[in-house]
């Protein structure tokens, strides 16, 4: 009877309410605000209220997915990083610097959104940086 | 008061009375549901309390429930208040429970505390600590609103629920709420996708489901980060079943409900 309730922080906006995710042998139950914290103080929005149900979803990307002849197949991560890279190379040299757009995001870590603008602004050249939220 | 509780549980949990005892524990920082095994650390048990009395409630028997329904054949402990012990005898209603299964160890709510909720009932059936203070606290949120008059009330409440950000939170942190189908989520009644939210039906909907339902525990007060006035109005609803019907969920075991009953009106008390 492995119960458990861990606090974590909810993924979906930079707000940062805390949570408990309610699991009972290994398998996530259920969401329950944490009423004690000083951020979201027992309260969450709709999002907040439902994160078990993407964490252990079926429909979670478990590879890299490459679109061949219209379809979506898995590939390697090599093959997916190389596919990537060489075309975005191809794209700067042939369209510049400002035909690649980069779209950062809330569910990521701050360090890794500097990463992002780092690569677009340094490796790229382009000041195209904006935000999931935008979409 | 928390000693004469770990006391208790400790107790239960080395007779083998009960396989496990849900109850609440101070953890990084916070409080938080907690599942107490026979031989686990109780050092860090917590009755709900943090900054002041009753801050850090959490809805205990939604977890029993949770629980018991993987592990149907153990008997479980929990901890519980006045409102907490309201939830289990509906629940026993209800057949969401079995009360053969289910252990209680009772806090009786302090003063302040009780005041604080104006609880009809602070206290559960057995106590194992905590002073029982009297019954029947006067309904002064309730009378507050009825104090207005009927316009006034009416924009009062259609400014109250258009706040309402459709979070759901009234309704998932509800220890009531079971229901595999809930109407809230009926396209019939709520339309989906769409915001603001129905008004006023949702919140009437809600109330009405809650008229014989609530225990008045105050969660979903808590949990709604528009500050809508949610405990009042079922609190008003409740009254109302108090009046027509003499009926207050969960005072009295097995007690049906009497808008689960077809047929002649039954007599008032």
């Amino acid at each position: 009877m492995d119960y458990r309730n861990t606090l974590t922080t909810c993924t979906y906006c930079g707000c940062g309410c805390n949570l408990f995710l309610e699991s009972l042998d290994g398998t996530l139950t259920g969401t329950t605000p944490c009423k004690t914290h000083p951020v979201n103080e027992g309260k969450l929005c709709i999002k907040g209220w439902n994160v078990h149900q993407f964490v252990q979803s079926e429909k979670r990307l478990k590879a890299p997915l490459l679109r061949k002849n219209g379809e979506l197949t898995e590939v390697s991560w090599d093959e997916a990083l190389k596919f990537t890279a060489s075309n975005l190379k191809r794209i700067k040299q042939t369209n510049g610097s400002d035909a690649v757009g980069f779209l950062a995001s809330a569910k990521v870590t701050n360090e890794e959104n500097f990463l992002m603008q780092k690569f677009a602004r340094a490796a790229i050249g382009t000041n195209n940086v904006d935000h999931c939220a935008r979409l | 008061m928390i000693e004469k509780i770990k006391q208790k549980i400790d107790d239960l949990l080395t007779k083998g009375s009960v396989t496990a005892v849900v109850a609440l524990v101070n953890a990084n920082g916070h409080v938080a549901p907690c599942l107490f095994q026979k031989g686990d650390d109780l050092s860090h048990l917590s009755l709900g309390d943090s900054q002041i009395p009753g801050d850090a409630r959490y809805p205990l028997n939604k977890v029993l429930v949770t629980i018991s329904r993987q592990y149907p054949d153990e008997v479980l402990g929990v901890l519980v208040r006045g409102c907490d012990q309201r939830g289990l005898n509906v629940l026993y209603q209800l057949n969401q429970l079995d009360p053969d299964k289910v252990v209680t160890i009772g806090i009786a709510c302090p003063q302040s505390l009780a005041q604080a909720c104006e609880c009809q009932k602070p206290f559960p059936e057995d106590c194992v600590a905590g002073e029982t203070h009297e019954e029947g606290i006067s309904q002064k949120g309730v009378q507050e609103i009825e104090a207005m008059d009927l316009s006034k009330r009416f924009s009062f409440w259609l400014g109250e629920f258009s706040k309402c950000v459709k979070c759901y939170g009234c309704r998932d942190i509800c220890p009531m709420c079971f229901c595999k189908e809930c109407s809230l989520e009926c396209e019939d009644l709520v339309s989906k996708g769409d915001l603001p939210v129905d008004i006023p039906v949702f919140h009437l909907t809600r109330a009405v489901h809650m008229a014989d339902r609530c225990i008045d525990c105050g969660l979903c007060d808590e949990a709604c980060p528009a500050d809508i006035p949610l405990r009042v109005l079922y609190k008003k609803t409740s009254g109302i079943m108090n009046t027509e019907f003499g009926f207050t969920s969960g005072i009295k075991k097995q007690e049906k409900s009497p808008l689960s009953l077809m047929g002649p009106s039954p007599e008032k008390p």
